[in-house]
């Protein structure tokens, strides 16, 4: 039986004229680590924002663990983790300052392993002012979590980070999901959103353009396949050579590329051909259209409409 | 408790860390003191028999007045008020944990100046002890309380600098320190009543230095506790966690409620 920890039904928050967030409806699972995705100005900050209590919506309703917040969050502050886009801590304010401070708000002891772990034993006596912005941003990850909040609210949690730091993040993130953590990621990194999210939602414009798993909305686009093959001899050097269900192809370096709408066909056929002109395969690489390939094909068509 | 704890020792501990805080918490009224001791004790000796309770309320002012609304906009302004929100932080402690802070520090000023100033200036010490202690504590509630006051209402640095100023300045010309009510025309003398300030310094003399201010005192007691719990009372309700939420409780301008009792004393005062 699925656990729903996030209801959203029809949430709508606009700025004067402007609708930033349009009757938007979606549901989250526990354990799921749930997308966002859209560009910027597209609505997720507003939708978090919303959901967190920052933000009172115009319309809609929504429940966190199956309540309703009704704009009174102290009893959620223990539900929710948040790591905001944009906030910031006092200047003068050290790491296991900040650290003692919030965790005492939330009555709990202070979490001194989170922050070691998110490499910031060495910046414990460090004011956060003096903090690069990738320091600031694990800072404010290792308070959202010091609570051990069953949901967690990521806003562009890799902004800022190196490479590293966002491998570290990631694999945190999965680690947090086994233990049963639901996850709301807002992002517009989509090879992030493709790497670690269950399901994601594409906003635009304050509407949701689709919802899926990565693999189902880079499956229903019509993307087509990239074919990479080398071979040792000239076989594929003959012009016109027509490989079923490929639509275009092209010449890069050593490598002929195949763009097929049927990848598996496609490629039975390319090695059958080899194979019978008696030229021998050095590599061959299939590229399935990625998040980012449908998220612009999905986005460009929109914004043409 | 300890939630409370940790955000009070915090906040004092920035009084003093914050290059600002430091000049306005400690530099400045030290300063200034030291200064004008030796200055007035020559060109104004009037003003050295008051000069404790005048530079313990200068010191209160600068602290609260001009240091405790420009670090609540600031950090407004810089998103820290929402971190705090979805941690849990309640508005209240927002409000009245720095100006608690700020008066620790203003006890700590005012316990330099009184012995140094009775050493090197000869300055009279106050005759009743629990008195100025009340008054003290009374100056310094309604002072943090206008500084939490501007800090929630105004809407940016620049605002809160104009109206900390406006309450600052004629303070220091009119506020009773260096020129005795009585010699003020009438028209300044009704200005001056409209400060915390002149009520403080009059509650001083009259209290802690056995001396006639004209009136009842009791009238100025009332105006700074009222006008104390207005303050600190509107700015819990104006308190506003973003600058771009703009769904808020109240209007701004219901701050200027906080000044009524200051209005009512300037009309029926003599």
């Amino acid at each position: 039986m699925k656990d729903t920890v996030v209801e959203v039904n029809k949430l709508r928050k606009a700025y004067g004229d402007l609708v930033a967030v349009d009757d938007i409806s979606f549901n989250v699972e526990k354990g799921e680590i749930f997308g966002l995705l859209g560009p910027n100005g597209a609505g997720k900050t507003t939708t978090f924002e919303c959901l967190e209590g920052l933000r009172k919506p115009d319309g809609g309703t929504f429940k966190l663990m199956g309540e309703s917040p009704n704009y009174n969050y102290s009893n959620l502050r223990s539900t929710i983790g948040v790591q905001l886009q944009t906030s910031g801590l006092p200047d003068s304010m050290r790491v296991d300052e900040a650290m003692n401070f919030f965790s005492a708000y939330h009555n709990v002891t202070s979490r001194y392993d989170l922050l070691e772990r998110l490499g910031l034993r060495e910046k414990m006596g460090t004011q956060y002012h003096t903090l690069s912005t990738g320091l600031k941003r694990r800072l404010s990850l290792a308070l959202a979590l010091a609570h051990n909040p069953p949901i967690l609210f990521l806003d562009e949690p890799t902004a800022g980070l190196d490479v590293q730091s966002r491998v570290e993040l990631h694999n945190m993130m999965k680690e947090l999901q086994e233990s049963g953590t639901t996850i709301l990621l807002a992002t517009h990194d989509m090879a992030e959103a493709e790497k670690t999210a269950t399901r994601v939602a594409i906003l635009l414009r304050g509407k949701i353009i689709t919802t899926g798993t990565p693999h189902e909305i880079t499956a229903s686009g019509a993307g087509l396949t990239k074919i990479s093959v080398r071979v040792e001899g000239s076989s594929l050097s003959i012009p016109n050579i027509i490989f079923s269900n490929v639509t275009q192809y092209l010449s890069k370096d050593e490598y002929k590329i195949y763009f097929s709408t049927n990848p598996g066909k496609t490629v039975s056929s390319i090695i059958e051909y080899i194979s019978r002109q008696k030229d021998s395969l050095i590599d061959l690489r299939v590229e399935r259209p990625s998040l980012e390939d449908r998220f612009l094909e999905i986005t460009n068509k929109k914004v043409r409409k | 408790m300890k939630a409370f704890k940790n955000h009070f020792v915090f906040e004092f501990k920035t009084g003093i860390r914050d290059k600002n805080l430091l000049l306005l918490n400690y530099l400045f009224p030290l300063g200034l003191y030291i200064m004008l001791g030796f200055l007035m004790k020559n060109i104004n000796p009037d003003f050295m028999e008051i000069i404790i309770p005048s530079m313990v309320v200068i010191s209160i002012l600068i602290s609260t007045i001009l240091g405790l609304p420009d670090p609540l906009v600031k950090s407004r302004e810089a998103g820290i008020f929402r971190s705090y929100k979805i941690n849990g932080v309640p508005a209240t402690s927002i409000v009245v944990i720095p100006p608690l802070t700020t008066i620790m520090h203003m006890i700590v000023v005012a316990i330099i100046i009184i012995p140094t100033a009775f050493t090197m200036f000869d300055a009279p010490l106050p005759q009743n002890w629990l008195y100025f202690i009340l008054i003290f504590l009374l100056i310094a509630f309604i002072s943090a309380g206008l500084g939490v006051l501007i800090g929630v209402a105004s809407s940016s640095s620049r605002a809160t600098i104009l109206w900390s100023q406006l309450i600052f300045l004629p303070s220091m010309i009119i506020g009773g320190f260096f020129i005795p009510q009585n010699l003020l025309p009438d028209i300044l003398k009704k200005i001056g009543i409209l400060l915390p300030s002149t009520h403080a310094i009059n509650l001083f003399r009259y209290y802690s230095y056995n001396q006639s201010i004209g009136y009842n005192p009791v009238w100025s007691l009332v105006i700074l506790i009222v006008g104390g719990i207005l303050s600190f009372g509107l700015a819990i309700y104006l308190f506003n966690w973003d600058n771009q939420n703009k769904t808020r409780r109240g209007h701004p301008a219901f701050a200027f409620f906080a000044i009524i009792p200051l209005i009512i004393g300037a009309i029926f005062l003599p």
